[in-house]
C-alpha cells in the first residue's frame, strides 16, 4: 500500500477525529498556541513599529531587532527557554512570538514610513494633532503593509507551532513527533498535511479580513496616488481588489 | 488681515529662507507671493499656519500673534491647499472635504451636508462624493483640495502652488473659478506661485521675493508691470511686461470709429474694403474681404473669414482693445456692447494714443 492510500485511510479512520488526540482538539491546540504567539507579537511589535514609523526616530532599532530575531534558530531558542523556565506554555509561546515579531515590526514600520509625506503634511496642515495624524491618516494608509506583515507572521508561526510538541505540548506537531517516534509515517504525513492546510486556511481568512478593512481607495494601483494628473476616473472599480500579486495584464505581458 | 513683522526663518543647517520680512496682507483680498525657486515663498506661507515656526519676528493673524494660539487650533481656522492636493487616499471625496468640520466636532450628518454643498460650490458633480481621490483627474483633485480648505468657512486661505501640477488649460479654468469664488466669498487669500502670469492674473497685490528670502517689491500687479523697482524684478516680470501691463490700464478713453457692416441674408455689398458680417441682432459673425465677395450675391455664413478677439466696451482693458485690433483680419478691432452687438471699430493707433494719454496721467510728479 503506498503512502497516499495510507494517508487516505488515516484520515478516514474515525478514531483519528475524536477524543483528546483527535484532529479537532489538535486543531484547537495548534490555533491556541499560534494565536497567543501572534497576539504577543502584535502587542510588542505594533506599538514599536508605529511609533518609530511615525516619529522617524530609532529606525536602527527596527532593523537591528528584526534582523537579530530572524537570525535566531527557533528550536535552539525553545530549548534554551525551557531550560531556563522549565516546561510550560510560556516558553513555547515566547519562542513562537519571536518568530512573529520581525515581519510584524517590518510591516508596521514600512507601512507608516511609506505613507506619502504630502498626505501626512496635509493631515497636519488641516489641524490634526499628532495622535490623529497617526491613527486617522497614517495607520489606515499603512494597513495593507501591516496586514501583509501579519499574514507572513501567521504563516510562519503556524508552520512552526509544531515544535510545541517537542516539549510535550499538543497541536498538529504531536502527529509528527509521535509518528517519528513510533515510525508511523502515514501519521507523520497527516500531521504535516494538516499544518499546511491550516496555514493556507488562515492565509485565506486573513486575505478576506484585509479586503474588508483596507479602504477601497487604497486598492487602485499605488502609482495613481502619486500623480494627481493621472486620470483614472474612467476605471472606478479596480480590476484586482486587495491584491499584492501582479495584475492579470502584467502577468500576461511576462509570458 | 495678516501681518509679518520682521520675520526671519533660519533652518538648522544655516539656510536663511526668509530674511526680515515686513508685509501686510489685506483682508478679503488675494495676495500672491511670487519669485524664483528657493526664494522662500513656501516657507513664508507655511509660517502663517505654523507648519514652520519663525526663528525671529512676529506674525499676526487678525491682530493675534500666532505663537500665542495652539498650533492645531490655529490650523483648523485657516484653510490650506497644497500643490498635489494632498488628499487622504483612504477617504472618499465627501469625507476628505468634511475633515476639518469633523475635527471641529460637528456631527457626521452636518459635516457631510456641508461637504456636499462645497462640492457644488467648487464645481464637482455630486456623483463623485463616494469616489476616492485616486479615481479623480488632477483638476478634480485640486477642486477637492480647495473644497476641503473651505469646508469650515475659514476667513483665511493659504494656497501653495495649487494649480501647478495640472495642464495649462485646466489651470486656466481653475484660476478663473478661483476668481469667481473669491468674488462671492471674499476670503483673505495668500497664494504662492512661481508663475508671474498667474500672479498678475490672480493677485490684488503681488509680493516678489528674491532668493535669500528678501522682499523685492510689493505692489498691485499693474504697478509691478509698469514700474519694476529694480533689474531683478524687471527680469522676473519678463520681457513682454509692457504688453501685459496693458491689461491693467483702463480703456475707457478709446474713441470708437465707424464700422461698415452687412447682415446675413442681405445682398453682398459692392466695393473692395473689408466688411463685417453681423446676424439679426448685430452680433459679429465674421468678415468679408474682396476675395470672398467675388461672385457672391447674398451674404451667407459659409464664406466668412473668422474674426479676431472682441473688445467689450466698458469692461475692457487696453490689452484686450489692442488685441482686438491686432487680431482682426481687416485691421479694425470690433468693439461690442454688453449684449454682444457691434458698437464700433477700434484701431491699434487709437489704442496707442490712449496708452500715451494714460502714461501722461500716471507720470509720477
Ligand atoms: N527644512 C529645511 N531645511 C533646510 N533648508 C530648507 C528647508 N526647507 C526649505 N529650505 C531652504 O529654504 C529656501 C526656501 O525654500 P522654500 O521652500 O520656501 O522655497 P520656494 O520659494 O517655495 O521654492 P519653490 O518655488 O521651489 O517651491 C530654499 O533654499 C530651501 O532649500
Ligand atoms: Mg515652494
Amino acid at each position: 500500500m503506498n503512502i497516499l492510500n495510507q494517508l487516505v485511510s488515516w484520515f478516514a479512520d474515525p478514531a483519528h477525529w475524536s477524543g483528546s488526540g483527535g484532529v479537532p482538539i489538535r486543531l484547537l491546540e495548534h490555533l491556541y498556541y499560534s494565536g497567543l504567539a501572534l497576539l504577543i507579537g502584535l502587542v510588542v511589535a505594533l506599538p514599536i513599529g508605529l511609533a518609530v514609523g511615525h516619529t522617524g526616530k530609532g529606525s536602527f532599532l527596527i532593523v537591528g531587532l528584526a534582523n537579530g530575531l530572524r537570525a535566531l534558530p527557533e528550536l535552539g531558542v525553545l530549548i534554551l527557554l525551557v531550560l531556563f523556565m522549565g516546561i510550560g506554555l510560556i516558553p513555547v509561546v515566547i519562542a513562537l512570538s519571536i518568530l512573529a515579531i520581525p515581519p510584524l515590526l517590518a510591516g508596521a514600520y514600512a507601512g507608516i514610513r511609506n505613507v506619502d509625506p504630502a498626505v501626512v503634511d496635509a493631515a497636519r496642515g488641516v489641524g490634526m494633532r499628532e495622535q490623529q495624524v497617526l491613527f486617522k491618516v497614517e495607520l489606515p494608509n499603512a494597513l495593507p503593509l501591516i496586514l501583509g506583515g501579519l499574514r507572513s507572521a501567521a504563516l510562519q508561526v503556524i508552520a512552526t507551532a509544531a515544535v510545541a510538541s517537542f516539549v510535550s505540548f499538543g497541536g498538529f506537531g504531536r502527529y509528527i513527533f509521535d509518528g517519528l517516534r513510533i515510525r508511523d509515517y502515514p501519521q507523520m504525513a497527516a500531521g504535516a498535511l494538516l499544518v499546511a492546510a491550516l496555514a493556507l486556511a488562515v492565509e485565506g481568512v486573513l486575505a478576506l479580513v484585509q479586503r474588508s478593512v483596507v479602504s477601497p481607495g487604497l486598492r487602485a494601483s499605488g502609482g495613481a496616488r502619486r500623480s494627481p494628473t493621472a486620470d483614472v476616473a474612467s476605471t472606478p472599480e479596480p480590476a484586482q481588489p486587495d491584491d499584492p500579486s501582479p495584475a492579470p495584464e502584467l502577468a500576461g505581458v511576462k509570458r | 488681515m495678516i501681518e509679518f513683522r520682521g520675520v526671519t526663518k533660519r533652518f538648522p543647517d544655516g539656510t536663511v529662507a526668509v530674511d526680515n520680512l515686513d508685509l501686510k496682507v489685506d483682508a478679503g483680498k488675494i495676495t500672491v507671493f511670487v519669485g524664483p525657486s528657493g526664494c522662500g515663498k513656501t516657507t513664508s506661507l507655511r509660517m502663517i499656519n505654523r507648519m514652520i515656526e519663525p526663528s525671529d519676528g512676529q506674525i499676526l493673524v487678525n491682530g493675534n500673534d500666532i505663537m500665542q494660539s495652539d498650533a492645531a487650533d490655529l490650523r483648523r481656522g485657516i484653510g490650506y491647499v497644497i500643490q498635489h492636493a494632498g488628499l487622504f487616499p483612504h477617504r472618499t471625496i465627501v469625507d476628505n472635504i468634511a475633515t476639518v468640520p469633523l475635527l471641529l466636532g460637528w456631527n457626521k450628518i452636518k459635516a457631510r451636508k456641508r461637504a456636499t454643498e462645497l462640492m457644488e460650490i467648487v464645481g464637482l458633480a455630486p456623483e463623485m462624493a463616494q469616489r476616492y481621490p485616486s479615481q479623480l483627474s488632477g483638476g478634480q483633485q485640486q477642486r477637492v483640495g480647495v473644497a476641503r480648505a473651505l469646508a469650515a468657512d475659514p476667513p483665511v486661505l493659504l494656497m501653495d502652488e495649487p494649480f501647478s501640477a495640472v495642464d495649462p488649460v485646466v489651470r486656466e479654468s481653475l484660476q478663473d473659478e478661483l476668481l469667481r469664488l473669491q468674488s462671492e466669498l471674499g476670503k483673505t487669500i495668500v497664494f504662492v506661485t512661481h508663475d508671474i502670469d498667474e500672479a498678475v492674473k490672480l493677485g490684488d497685490k503681488v509680493a516678489v521675493l528674491r532668493v535669500g528670502g528678501k522682499l523685492a517689491q510689493y505692489d498691485e500687479p499693474g504697478v509691478l508691470l509698469a514700474r519694476p523697482v529694480d533689474d531683478f524684478v524687471d527680469n522676473f516680470v519678463g520681457r513682454d511686461r509692457g504688453y501685459r501691463g496693458l491689461g491693467f490700464l483702463s480703456s475707457d478713453e478709446i474713441p470708437l470709429g465707424e464700422l461698415k457692416t452687412v447682415t446675413i441674408g442681405e445682398a453682398a455689398p459692392a466695393g473692395e474694403e473689408w466688411v463685417l458680417v453681423v446676424d439679426g441682432e448685430r452680433r459679429p459673425q465674421g468678415w468679408l474681404g474682396a476675395e470672398q465677395r467675388e461672385g457672391l450675391e447674398t451674404v451667407s455664413a459659409d464664406r466668412l473669414v473668422p474674426g479676431g478677439s472682441l473688445y467689450e466696451i466698458g469692461s475692457g482693458s487696453l490689452r484686450s482693445a489692442l488685441d482686438a485690433a491686432l487680431s482682426s483680419p481687416s485691421g479694425q478691432g470690433v468693439a461690442v456692447d454688453a449684449q454682444g452687438a457691434v458698437a464700433g471699430a477700434i484701431s491699434a493707433d487709437d489704442v496707442l494714443r490712449a496708452l500715451d494719454a494714460t502714461r501722461r496721467d500716471e507720470q509720477p510728479s
